[in-house]
């Protein structure tokens, strides 16, 4: 193209800001709930679950009642802010680059295809957007605790959800081969193992979603014990000449940068790694190409008798 | 009553402490793993990089009967104490036991 690059016009502009506008609003909205709901409390520090807004009872026992808990809604805000996200990376794509975000938007999706490339293989190609939609959901529930709200992956009901999805993934690429060799898998390598073999099916999903929780629950857990232990020792310290917690500025902060930045970041990195490895390794490629082959053969066997 | 609250809570706080016991488990093994990519990080420095990602990715799984052991210290010292409690309190409200004290 030979005309020059032109400022981008008026309508670009207002679709950019709108983009930025939703972006911000969810976080600020999740901000105001935080705020307007919080109960006044005397304790300088608690551990507290995600708090439950409204319960819709459907029997005596607890169990089975409809939640909305924080993290629930915080996990949609979440949503919302990363669907806006991306569609702001992605507006106003070209051929020809003219804008710094698509730079942003090429490498993601080149780290991404290369790393499902790697650990996938071929025959994944359609995951990519899968895994990415899972690491971005899970890197920012995590680093949501910056802006101090409840993130969501702390909670075991969201991050349990995320794994039942992958447990449902597997299982579907595990019944591609049918479902007798489905069933005969559990019996492998000898018949005896078939109850450890089945308890192990049901370990994978609990054992990413304890893995994901636990990793971000002692993160903060811990931060809320420095930051007490941190307020005692400053009342032992300064209590003679000032009633503020002195030592609790900055400090925690420190411990910020790993449990919340480093472990949330690497935390999504292994979820979706583990995603990705057992959804690739529940696909026997070898078995399915053979089933593929023989049923193509029986219909040309069929083709050719119906032809005579 | 008291004497059933408090071994409930103390027998909580100290099965919290005993199943982090499993914490000994991972350290010793994530140990292990670091200390091995970074034998194989010096024998190849050109492999730096699928060295660490393996390495993490192994971490990640050592780490994990840990964490097996944190939920249930996590369920014992803030979920189980409450329910035990309201169990013994209802036992009392039927009338199963005396009230002594």
């Amino acid at each position: 193209m030979n005309e020059k690059t032109k400022k981008p016009d008026l309508k670009f502009k207002i679709v950019d800001i709108i983009y930025i506008v939703m972006m911000i609003l969810p976080l600020l909205c999740g901000i105001l709930l935080k705020i307007l709901t919080t109960p006044e409390s005397t304790e300088a520090v608690s551990i507290t679950g995600a708090r439950i807004f409204w319960e819709i009872e459907l029997s005596s026992t607890r169990f089975f009642n409809i939640i909305i808990s924080e993290a629930q809604i915080n996990s949609v805000l979440v949503l919302i802010t990363i669907a806006f996200v991306f569609l702001y990376l992605t507006h106003g794509l070209k051929e020809r680059i003219e804008l710094k975000r698509q730079h942003l938007a090429e490498i993601i999706i080149e780290k991404v295809d290369s790393l499902v490339g790697e650990n996938m293989g071929d025959r994944f190609g359609g995951f990519q957007p899968f895994i990415i939609a899972i690491m971005a959901l899970s890197a920012f529930s995590s680093l949501i605790t910056l802006i101090g709200l409840y993130p969501p992956t702390s909670d075991m009901n969201v991050v349990g959800g995320w794994a039942i999805l992958v447990f449902f993934i597997i299982t579907y690429y595990k019944l591609k081969c049918g479902p007798v060799y489905y069933l005969q898998g559990f019996t492998k390598p000898v018949f005896i193992l078939a109850p450890i073999n089945f308890i192990s099916e049901f370990a994978t999903p609990v054992s990413m979603a304890f893995r994901h929780y636990g990793n971000v629950m002692s993160g903060s857990v811990i931060a809320v014990l420095v930051s007490y232990f941190l307020a005692l020792g400053s009342r032992f310290l300064f209590g003679w000449f000032t009633e503020l917690p002195l030592l609790q500025v900055g400090l925690p902060a420190i411990l910020s940068v790993y449990f919340d930045i480093f472990s949330g970041c690497l935390q999504a990195f292994i979820f979706a790694m583990l995603t990705m490895l057992n959804i690739s390794g529940a696909f026997d490629t070898e078995e399915y190409d053979r089933r593929k082959k023989k049923k193509l053969e029986q219909k040309k066997l069929k083709n050719i008798n119906g032809g005579i | 009553m008291e004497l059933a609250l408090g071994i409930i809570l103390g027998c909580c706080a100290l099965g919290a402490g005993i199943a982090m016991i499993a914490g000994i488990g991972p350290g010793i093994g994530e140990g292990n793993a670091v200390a091995s990519a970074c034998e194989a990080i010096g024998r190849q420095p050109e492999s730096k990089g699928s060295v660490t990602t393996t390495m993490i990715m192994g971490c990640a799984i050592a780490e994990t009967t840990g964490l097996y052991a944190l939920v249930i210290a996590i369920l014992l010292i803030f979920v189980a104490p409450g329910m035990f409690v309201n169990a013994l309190v209802s036992a009392a409200d039927k009338g199963l036991f005396n009230l002594v004290g």
